[in-house]
């Protein structure tokens, strides 16, 4: 009890708070050491460009993937879960994106998406189109990733839905049949709404992954072209770790824990009220 | 009929989409360079991409570095958190509702989040560089702890009670009635907890600078951006070497696999 309580001190709490701290200094250089500069940092942020930015990003970023992702896997779920042609296969097709490893993924994903000779450029000049340089170019790059993002997660997601596809009773499907529903009214009617437990875990997980997994971005574009494809977590490992700018990168990594913490209280608040619970 | 019919294509082209990187992938890493984008059926298979990747950097000592690594986290998770799960689950202490929300914080706010404090941490103890500095911010796991308790407040009480008079210790009574009950729970949290800590990236990369404490995904990393030219042949064999013990075992165990994510789902 002991050693866990003073780990989880050590490398949650202090540091939350130490990010706080932190975050009112200036940042240390041999010139002159770390002096508190009180809002400097975070007015700084709200005068840098990049920022608004990354933050846009992000934004876009989570609001693109976490319904894309959810809605695939509600799909995947039930295809698997119902008697199709060569059902193992496809589950298995589905999940492996997520035992392997981000960087090893992003890694083939980069390859894919090679300008001139990659997969993708091979399928687009098969309908003749003319070349393009996905990763490379400011409006196509973002969704590249966001694209990569999907593939990995939407098979993790499908397994509670699965779990919970499974759980439901037969008769509840049978008795539908009976009264004459279709297929998409059970499902709106009687599915979705038993699903939301599920969903909402996974709305919570889907969430925080789209705050805390940069490791594609550092392998495949790092955050360019023009900080297009930055997303938080990266812009504060580029400030902390690349500008050596500890002070600017607490700031940074503060308003991180916000966001978080906002979307904690929310889940607590709003939607634990919502949800159906059998 | 017809639906049906068109939903079973639309499953199978979304099957293959999910497949299609892997597939590359694979076709890439064991075919020789010239056919790494030239989708002949005739074209030779070889092995020497593997062979020249290991070759090229340190994988062995990756490979080493990683299976301390996630060894060594594993270790240490099980030890705190099911001590501190039994202390949640079935002691009642002062402020214990407090600590445990205090407990579930980790779970939104993750050590990955963290990093610039916690690389001030480490440089202040010293260890930058290390295994144990890689591990350390993982090892009292909220998710581990959470996941625990709620498996322990499922054992019956009198279990519980008709080993204490048989004179059982507190600890005594953790290791002879709890943890035996909570076996399938500690394999799927440990089945989570390796592929975890074996894919993880980004803590690592910024914690260590050289090969005796870099782990595999760092290593990957290193390897494909530096100067290798863009012998994707090369590369995507490397790739699939990192990721093939995990995806070996998978693919051997994947219902046990499939059954331990959704385990640690459902909570």
């Amino acid at each position: 009890m002991l050693p866990a309580a003073v780990l989880l001190v050590t490398f949650t709490h202090f540091p939350t708070a130490a990010t706080l701290y932190h975050s009112f200094f200036s940042t240390a250089k041999p010139t002159r050491p770390s002096v508190w500069v009180g809002l400097d940092n975070y007015r700084s942020m709200a005068e840098d460009p990049v920022f608004w930015q990354v933050l846009g990003n992000n934004i876009w970023y989570a609001l693109a993937t976490i319904p894309l992702s959810i809605v695939l896997a509600i799909l995947m779920a039930i295809w698997v879960n119902g008697k199709i042609p060569g059902r193992g296969l496809l589950r298995l097709s589905f999940f492996t994106p997520t035992v392997l490893p981000m960087i090893a993924v992003a890694n083939i994903w980069l390859f894919f998406y090679t300008p001139g000779y990659g997969l993708l450029e091979q399928i687009t000049r098969l309908f003749g189109l003319p070349s393009h340089n996905w990763l490379g170019s400011r409006s196509t790059a973002l969704p590249c990733l966001i694209v990569v993002t999907v593939w990995k997660e939407a098979g993790f997601f499908m397994i509670f839905y699965l779990a919970a596809l499974q759980s439901m009773s037969p008769s509840l499907h049978e008795a539908a049949t009976l009264m004459g529903a279709g297929r998409w009214y059970f499902f709106r009617r009687v599915t979705f709404p038993l699903l939301m437990p599920t969903t909402l875990f996974v709305l919570v997980n889907a969430v925080i992954n789209s705050f805390r997994l940069v490791d594609h971005i550092i392998v495949m574009t790092k955050g360019g072209p023009d900080n297009a494809t930055s997303l938080l977590l990266y812009y504060i490992y580029d400030v902390g770790f690349k500008f050596w700018d500890a002070g600017y990168a607490a700031a940074l990594t503060l308003v991180l824990l916000v966001v978080l913490a906002a979307f904690a209280l929310g889940q607590f608040l709003v939607l634990e009220r919502r949800v159906h619970y059998q | 009929m017809r639906t049906r019919a068109l939903e079973t294509a639309g499953a199978w082209l979304l099957g293959f989409l999910w497949a299609l990187p892997l597939a590359y992938a694979v076709w890439t890493a064991f075919h020789p360079a010239a056919f790494s984008t030239h989708f002949v059926p005739t074209a030779p298979l070889t092995m020497e991409n593997f062979a020249k990747a290991w070759a090229a950097a340190p994988f062995a000592r990756y490979f080493l570095n990683t299976i301390l690594l996630v060894t060594m986290i594993l270790a240490a998770q099980l030890v705190l958190c099911t001590l501190a799960a039994y202390a949640f689950a079935r002691f009642d202490f002062r402020g214990r509702d407090v600590a445990f929300m205090l407990v579930l914080v980790q779970l939104m706010i993750m050590p990955d989040v963290l990093i610039v404090e916690n690389y001030r941490t480490m440089s202040r103890l010293g260890i930058l560089d290390t295994l144990t500095a890689i591990g350390l911010p993982y090892m009292a796991s909220a998710f581990g702890i959470f996941l625990l308790r709620q498996t322990f407040k499922t054992v019956p009480k009198e279990l519980d009670e008709a080993a204490r008079v048989e004179g059982a210790g507190a600890l005594e009574v953790l290791w002879k009635v709890y943890v035996p009950l909570a076996r399938p729970v500690y394999v799927a949290y440990a089945l989570v907890s390796v592929s975890y800590h074996w894919n993880n990236f980004l803590w690592p990369l910024i914690v260590t600078n050289s090969v005796n404490s870099r782990p595999l995904t760092v290593g990957l990393q290193i390897f494909s951006s530096g100067d290798q030219g863009v012998d994707w042949s090369i590369i995507t064999a490397a790739t699939l070497m990192t990721s093939g013990p995990l995806l070996i075992a998978f693919l051997l165990f994947q219902r046990q696999f499939v059954q331990s994510f959704m385990r640690a789902g459902i909570r």
